[in-house]
């Protein structure tokens, strides 16, 4: 996912215009593996002149843990694997790299000269005057006990009825997508030394789902899981749920959520006689990464 | 008719008396068909709809696979994911009637387009069930006495805490369907002999073929409906009606009920079957008796006829009993139903049966916990029967001794003696109501001049001279009435509260309550299942004690050694010393047995009784 934006203005008034991007070829490229993106300006650059692009770029499945299977008392260390020199088509003059680690426990990382680590920073560069398509492989290798919770199928069933109710149902398959549980799990160790035990493991999903939601159901194939809390105000509902057990590496829950919307707030009539839904379709679990995601919206009659 | 001469407003909508008592009985059953459902939901509401304890786990996943695969399927199923490495035949190792009612339900539901579930089928068919059985009581109520006896009858047995206790939402068992259908064949074959008509008797042979296929209690039928049949024709009560309906159901009984392969043959080879069999014959010696008679017009001839005929039949029948048990042929009565005539017979010879807690003899505290009044009114509703002595009095007698007797035997044949006391109850409530509501009216039939109903006028003079006699009777009928009415109000007040808390819990999901007083729920059992069922391998073998077998199968669907079916005690006996040996014998055990997992329950955290370390 890549996302462009161009700042403007000065220090403290600076405004950001978002920026087209879109997928390109690059026939006369050296042939290793990448994928090329054009971000279209918003106003043609003449020679001479400067602009500041803001790119935002999100990679899932890209933090290898390391390793692979841990036990329950251990934390998490995975790999990030990237290059030190930011690959480009272009020639670039000066380049730094910052590499932020969530905490300061770093195994080990490649050094580059100049390389430099304060905290939880890690700073590559500043690099001068290097080629086009220049790249130089560096890993880090830290403790990442943040939550990976991948759902690797979603079906969204979003049904609309005449009575003024949409009825969304979601199927969800998540598995716990980092090292690997080995060992035994005692949930004696896991409830009495909180910190030292399941560090990478998750409890708790966050679902932001709309206001005025109704109706809210969180079951499995085996019935009701009883353990969920929803609090709704004007403005949002947040739907928190547990699954029955603790996730640890490798291991899966399924379960289904679903709840009632009232259509007045997602339906309208356009002036020729059309109706239009305003839904947001996706996964409204928070910081999830999804797989494969099915949406099925079922029409009125 | 008295107020025709007024022009009244309402006058369309009045009815007539006739009309007005139909409309009261219907209005009162259905009030009491939907008492009977709505009682019957605490846990739904409390918790959720699901299914309770452990062997309704077992009937709804073999539900789930007759809808699924159909009957054939179904009837020629080998489950191989139980009792590793034996297996089992499941199409002929159990009791069809409930799954098949419940799949016709589903079946039904669908067809008229409710896309319901078939756990919700499963959970609410006892219910349902039951609401039947109210029914059945009434027409059985009105058969022995009359429609009053038949009203009270349902009321009594809709809210009677000994049949909730295995007909609750959720206690999807074979006992919900099997107690709507012992009344049901009941009530056909009183009718049946009240009647003599073969209709009445064909329909109680399909009712007992329904009974059969539902639960193995059915032997109490084949062994009650022969014994009655004997106290008629010893009382001499002997007549063609009778014989017309017990033939018919026998003979036609007999051939239904070997259609279900768990039975097959008992009915001619089983000792306790036999006791059919002999009064069979017995009824064909007395038609040919009566034939004799009715052919003969000398009276000592055909006496001293009737001896030798009496004690030639006697002897056959003796002899050939004899020759069948000694033979082999007629096997002699299985240890589960021995145990009801001879209490201590479980203690030394089947251990497994009598370390069952429902097995146990019962307290009085629990003959007052499951029927509250109906438990002094019953003796009060002999007291009548045998007042009014009729065919359907005396069946109805018998039922009550007899299964009161099993019912102080064991725990768990309160509910069949559920039935019997409440309908002797609603005799008793019944008839006497019925006095002293004809006390109370007596003297204002009396005041009324031209009364025109030709009964109560009748009663109107008898009660008159007892008016002058005793100048109290009114007062005192009426201090007795409301007496008799706040005893059943108690009655129904103390079955609510009965149902609420004790039989209304799931034991597979436990709620307390916590420090700050908000309700926490301890769902252990689903997770450990769940778990089972996400992160082990598909073919993966658990061993657990054989209660939770079949609820592992069902909800964790993973192969397990042992299950609640104990039909093999070595296996079980396994398993049992494998949990109790040392690990390193132990280790060895289980992995002879190619075990994957082990499950255990522990309760020490949270104070649970009832795990593993306990047993």
């Amino acid at each position: 996912m890549v996302d462009a934006s161009a700042i403007k203005g000065k220090r403290k008034k600076t405004t950001s215009v978002r920026l087209e991007v879109k997928p390109t070829e690059l026939p006369d490229a050296p042939p290793i593996d990448t994928k090329y993106f054009t971000i279209y300006l918003a106003n043609p650059l003449n020679s001479g002149e400067s602009t500041t692009l803001e790119v935002l770029y999100v990679f899932t499945h890209f933090l290898e843990p390391f390793p692979a299977e841990i036990a329950q008392s251990e934390s998490q260390l995975v790999f990030y694997h990237d290059t030190a020199l930011i690959l480009s088509p272009y020639h670039i003059k000066q380049q730094t790299t910052f590499i932020k680690t969530p905490s300061t426990k770093v195994e080990s990382f490649i050094r580059m000269e100049p390389t430099n680590r304060v905290g939880t920073e890690i700073k590559y560069g500043p690099y001068e005057d290097r080629p086009p398509y220049s790249i130089s492989p560096i890993h880090v290798h830290f403790e990442n006990n943040s939550p990976f919770a991948v759902v690797e199928e979603l079906v969204q069933e979003i049904e609309i009825s005449h009575w003024g109710n949409i009825q969304v149902t979601e199927h969800y398959k998540l598995v716990h997508a980092g090292a690997r549980h080995k060992g035994v799990f005692s949930r004696v160790d896991y409830q009495s030394r909180q910190s030292s035990n399941g560090a990478s493991s998750f409890r708790y999903l966050l679902a932001r789902l709309p206001p005025r939601v109704h109706s809210v159901y969180y079951r499995d194939e085996i019935g009701n899981i009883s353990s969920s809390h929803l609090r709704t105000d004007s403005l949002k509902s947040e739907l928190e749920i547990e699954p029955r057990y603790p996730l640890f590496g490798g291991w899966k829950a399924t379960f289904v959520i679903g709840y009632g919307l009232p259509l007045q707030d997602f339906l309208f009539e356009s002036s020729d006689d059309k109706r239009y839904l305003n839904f947001t379709f996706g996964c409204p679990l928070i910081g999830m990464v999804v797989d494969k995601l099915t949406i099925k919206v079922g029409l009125v009659e | 008719m008295s107020n025709s001469s007024t022009s009244d407003p309402l006058k369309p909508f009045k009815l007539k008396t006739k009309q007005q008592e139909l409309l009261i009985r219907v209005s009162i059953l259905c009030l009491v068909y939907i008492l009977a459902f709505i009682t019957r939901l605490f846990s739904v509401l409390r918790y959720e709809s699901m299914i309770h304890e452990f062997d309704p786990y077992f009937n709804y996943r073999t539900t789930l696979y007759l809808t699924q695969h159909g009957f054939y399927d179904f009837w020629n199923w080998f489950d191989y994911e139980s009792w590793y490495p034996l297996g089992r035949i499941v199409g002929g190792t159990l009791y069809p009637g409930l799954m098949v009612t419940a799949a016709l339900i589903y079946r039904l539901l669908h067809f008229l387009r409710f896309a319901v579930h078939i756990r919700e089928v499963c959970v609410l068919t006892a219910p349902f069930f039951a609401s039947n059985t109210t029914l059945v009581a009434y027409f059985f109520g009105k058969e022995i006495w009359d429609s009053g006896g038949g009203l009270v009858a349902a009321i009594l047995i809709a809210v009677c805490p000994g049949y909730i206790s295995r007909s609750v939402a959720g206690s999807y068992d074979n006992e919900g369907v099997a107690i709507f259908a012992l009344l049901f064949t009941f009530y056909l074959f009183v009718k049946a002999v009240n009647k003599g008509s073969l209709a009445w008797g064909l329909a109680s042979a399909f009712g007992y073929f329904y009974m059969v296929s539902a639960w193995g209690g059915y032997v109490f039928i084949i062994n009650l409906i022969p014994l009655y049949v004997l106290v008629l024709l010893i009382t001499g009560r002997y007549s063609m009606r009778l014989y017309v309906a017990y033939n018919c159901m026998y003979i036609l009984g007999m051939l239904l009920a070997m259609q279900i392969r768990f039975v097959g043959f008992q009915h001619v080879q089983s000792g306790e079957h036999m006791a059919a069999m002999g009064v069979f014959f017995l009824m064909q010696v007395f038609y040919f008796l009566d034939w004799v008679k009715h052919m003969l017009s000398d009276t000592k001839l055909f006496q001293e006829f009737l001896s030798i005929t009496v004690t030639c039949a006697v002897a056959a029948g003796g002899i050939a009993l004899g020759v069948g048990m000694a033979s082999g042929y007629i096997s002699p009565w299985t240890g589960r139903f021995y145990s009801l005539l001879d209490p201590t017979y479980a203690k030394d010879h089947i251990p497994i049966i009598a370390s069952v807690s429902e097995h146990q003899p019962t307290a009085w505290s629990s003959f007052m916990f499951d029927f509250h009044i109906l438990l002094f009114l019953f003796p009060a509703g002999l007291y009548f029967c045998f007042k009014r002595l009729s065919d359907a009095t005396i069946f109805i007698v018998m039922y009550g001794l007899t299964s009161m007797y099993f019912a102080g035997v064991m725990v768990r044949l309160i509910l069949v003696a559920t039935p019997a006391v409440c309908l002797i109850s609603a005799i008793a409530v019944s008839a006497t109501v019925k006095n002293l509501t004809v006390l109370l009216r007596s003297k204002n039939k009396v005041a009324q001049i031209g009364s025109t109903k030709g009964t109560s006028s009748a009663k109107s003079s008898s009660k008159a001279s007892l008016d002058q006699s005793q100048p109290f009777q009114k007062n005192g009928a009426m201090a007795l009435l409301f007496g008799a009415f706040y005893l059943l109000s108690r009655y129904a007040t103390h079955c609510t509260w009965v149902t609420s808390e004790a039989y209304s819990s799931p034991s597979i999901v436990l709620a307390a309550r916590g420090a700050h007083g908000n309700r926490v729920i301890f769902d252990d059992y689903r997770e450990a299942y769940f778990w089972l069922r996400q992160n082990t391998p598909p073919d993966a073998k658990v061993m657990s004690w054989w209660d939770y077998g079949y609820q592992i199968t069902a909800m964790g669907n993973r192969t397990v050694i042992v299950d609640n079916n104990t039909w093999n005690n070595t296996h079980i006996a396994t398993v049992g010393r494998a949990m109790s040996s040392y690990e390193d014998e132990a280790y060895e055990i289980i992995r002879s047995l190619d075990v994957d997992y082990v499950l255990v329950v522990f309760g020490g955290v949270t104070g649970y009784s009832s795990d593993d370390i306990n047993k």
